[in-house]
């Protein structure tokens, strides 16, 4: 379960001297629970994502992940998995490599690995490209890639980073049956950060708006 | 969203827990930091504690020889100047706004000549005048010229080509004429490019050394020569030092000035994206840009062509036997040479392989620490400060430090790659900085939630970017170390003597076969160094598009 208390956030910026992003916000997920979080942009949903994963760190506040208080964790030990907007796939690996790089982190043999691998290529609906340079797929690909990479290593928890944004209406709306599918099957814990009510509403058991978590 | 605010801050923050481990940063700016301190900054603090005593200074100030020596460096470095700004407008008009068959074989032109090395440029300029004008000022002025118009031709042309054509046609549209748009409209948009071209071509020129050991023939001397003379050939140190110190205030006083200058004068145009050229179409423009890619194609090829020309002359003909009588100490029987030109070449080879090899590590090293380390930019400062050092400077500094026990190293055969190595780092981080510097910090983060370690992250996401740059740096590492003879005019030994030290003591002689050997090996060092060059820009282009 992840548990977030009272997190707030400020930037220290040029012109306006500091700006709170993320005033005591509070936010609870259940396990197997997904959670659609709304918000304007610059409502700063992306920095709590940051915070949940130990990219960024919070004021004050602290991040609880099954009964732990991580706020001081360093990321690569909390188990949170992220699926960035713009994917961030290693553009000197190619598929299969980009996919096991966690399992690799996690120390699991080659042989594990590999089943892994094909496991979760199947269930992303991209088997036959484990080879291929992550530099040439397509838009649709490389989301899918991005998504079979996090859940991988099996993360308590997964952050998409508004994951669907800038594809084009109809690789979109497919993605988005496909994405509630594969999180369904694969029991995932998630936070979704997106500006898209109806994505939110398809994908989400349950929809937070950020300007009421504080 | 808020990517601007929280962009790339977290492995670097003080107390965030994804910070690099300290034993890795510590590894990393180490042994640059230590060289850097050790073989840098040591020796210039020896040299600015000679070169500032007071004795030594009233001594060298008092000589009016002193004054003449600098009278004729900076004049001959302004006029040089002025005169590489006439002669590469022209061209950097045409190359910026015609596109025209063969107009990249000129701009790669302009740079093979511009990174051969001094003694190279001076040999051929040597090669192609008339013995009347030999050793004349015309001589010094014209290896400036055709060594610097490289500079001029790609800083001005690199803002011409994306100057909006549109701004010039408003002014014509309001009334003005050709030249008044020039003079009202182009020139200032192009004063802060003109003014930057104009302080690097002055600093080449105002340090010049190379150039004046072949061309000057003794009667003019510039600081840079100077030094070298009264260290090397009198044995003054204390009144070499007291010149270096003065060379270094006059040089920083010129840089500081020009970035003034530029902030000054600085406009916020909006350039365009991609740069437009067209084909010339009236008859005049096509006389124009046909007369300049010729010009400079002429002035710069023939120089060279004179050198391999020169070669192979003889009283007697022309023949091979600069060529063939290279490996032989002996030339004829009687004649020994106190130089051996084969020789030279292996050693510059051996020099080269050691140069290369420590300014890749360092450099390599440095990239990293620049690009991870939270004050990276110090470093990053820091080691940029021998490209503003004359190589002679550094040169005599660690001559005059390392003579010691337990330092004396002048007898070592690898204190002469360390000084190439210090000249060739900067080279080296510049050409892989902006590569790492351009990883996504996303990237870092992603391995991050998969699991990896902060170092693990870095070496697995940041590192592998390194190794094209870095081969890249080698090869102008390499370049660099092959054709230097500022530091090495100090630093070489009589039995351990380079290429580009044969080359002035062979044509510093009287005798054909000399002279024709020294030309010889000057085509050699000039082959190899465009080369190396041409391989090195081949390896980035490739890295660029893949």
């Amino acid at each position: 379960m992840l548990d977030v208390r009272d997190i707030t956030v400020s930037f220290s910026s040029d012109s306006a001297g500091s700006v709170v992003v993320l005033d005591g916000v509070s936010l609870r997920v259940q396990p197997s629970e997904i959670v659609g979080l709304l918000g304007p942009s610059g409502s700063g949903k992306s920095t709590l994502l940051r915070v949940v994963a130990g990219l960024h760190r919070p004021d004050s506040g602290h991040v609880w992940l099954d009964g732990r208080d991580v706020t001081d964790v360093p990321t690569h030990r909390r188990g949170v998995g992220m699926v960035f907007q713009d994917e961030q796939l290693f553009p000197h690996r190619s598929v299969a490599q980009n996919i096991e790089f966690g399992l690799r982190m996690a120390g699991q043999p080659q042989a594990q690995r590999h089943r892994r691998v094909a496991e979760v290529l199947a269930l992303v609906g991209l088997e036959g490209v484990r080879r291929r340079p992550v530099t040439n797929l397509s838009g649709g690909e490389r989301k899918r890639v991005a998504l079979a990479r996090s859940l991988a290593p099996d993360p308590r928890v997964l952050l998409l980073d508004e994951p669907l944004t800038g594809l084009d209406r109809v690789l979109h709306d497919r993605l988005v049956v496909d994405l509630t599918s594969i999180l369904r099957a694969a029991d995932t814990t998630a936070l979704l950060v997106t500006h898209d009510r109806d994505e939110a509403a398809a994908i989400a058991d349950r929809i937070v708006e950020i300007a009421d978590l504080s | 969203m808020d990517r601007h605010l929280d962009r790339g801050d977290a492995a670097l923050s003080d107390r965030h827990p994804n910070r690099l481990p300290a034993w890795l940063l510590v590894a990393l700016v180490g042994p640059p930091m230590a060289f850097a301190i050790v073989f840098y900054a040591w020796p210039l603090a020896t040299l600015l504690a000679k070169g500032l005593g007071p004795g030594a200074i009233a001594d060298v100030l008092g000589r009016s020889q002193t004054w003449d020596v600098v009278w004729f460096t900076s004049w001959q470095a302004v006029v040089s100047t002025a005169l590489t700004i006439v002669l590469g407008i022209v061209p950097a008009y045409v190359c910026a706004r015609f596109q025209f068959r063969g107009r990249r074989a000129v701009l790669g032109l302009l740079t093979a000549v511009f990174v051969l090395p001094t003694v190279v440029v001076g040999a051929a300029i040597l090669a192609v005048l008339p013995d009347s004008l030999d050793r004349s000022i015309w001589a010094v002025l014209g290896a400036h010229v055709v060594f610097n118009l490289a500079v001029v031709v790609r800083t001005v042309g690199a803002v011409w080509e994306h100057l909006p054509p549109d701004l010039e046609a408003a002014a014509a549209t309001l009334g003005a004429s050709p030249l008044q748009v020039a003079r009202h409209v182009t020139l200032p948009l192009l004063r802060p490019a003109i003014t930057a071209a104009a302080a690097i071509v002055f600093l080449f020129t105002f340090t010049s050394f190379g150039v004046i050991r072949i061309l000057g023939g003794g009667a003019r001397t510039t600081i840079e020569v100077e030094v070298w003379r009264r260290a090397t050939q009198l044995g003054e140190i204390d009144a070499a030092a007291v010149l270096s110190v003065l060379q270094l205030i006059i040089v920083g006083g010129a840089v500081g000035w020009s970035v003034w200058s530029q902030r000054r004068h600085g406009h916020a145009i909006a350039l365009r994206p991609r740069a437009v050229r067209r084909k010339a179409r009236t008859l005049g423009e096509r006389r124009l840009v046909v007369a300049t890619a010729a010009g400079v194609s002429g002035l710069l090829v023939v120089p060279l062509l004179a050198l391999g020309e020169r070669s192979v002359r003889t009283p007697d003909g022309y023949s091979w036997t600069g060529w063939t009588t290279m490996g032989r100490a002996e030339v004829r029987r009687g004649v020994r040479l106190g130089t051996n030109p084969l020789a030279a070449l292996v050693n510059s080879l051996e020099a080269m392989a050691v140069a290369t090899t420590l300014s890749v590590a360092i450099g390599g090293l440095a990239t990293l620490a620049v690009a991870a380390a939270r004050r990276g930019r110090w470093l990053d400062t820091g080691l940029m400060l021998p490209l503003g050092t004359s190589a002679v400077t550094i040169g005599f500094g660690m001559l005059i430090t390392f003579d010691t026990a337990p330092v004396d190293w002048r007898a070592s055969s690898w204190l002469l790659p360390v000084g190439h190595a210090l000249i060739a780092v900067p080279f080296v981080v510049r050409s892989a900085i902006g590569v790492l510097r351009a990883v996504d910090p996303r990237l870092v983060e992603a391995a991050a939630t998969l699991g990896a370690t902060p170092a693990r992250a870095w070496a697995s996401v940041t590192l592998p970017h390194l190794w094209r740059p870095l081969a890249t740096g080698a090869g102008l590492a390499a370049a660099i170390s092959l054709g230097e003879f500022g530091a090495t005019s100090f630093l070489s030994r009589r039995t351990t003597e380079t290429l580009p030290i044969a080359i002035e003591r062979l044509l510093g002689r009287t005798g054909s076969i000399l002279q024709a050997q020294g030309y010889a090996l000057a085509v050699i060092l000039a082959a190899v160094t465009i080369a190396l060059v041409m391989l090195s820009e081949l390896v980035r282009d490739r890295a660029r598009r893949s």
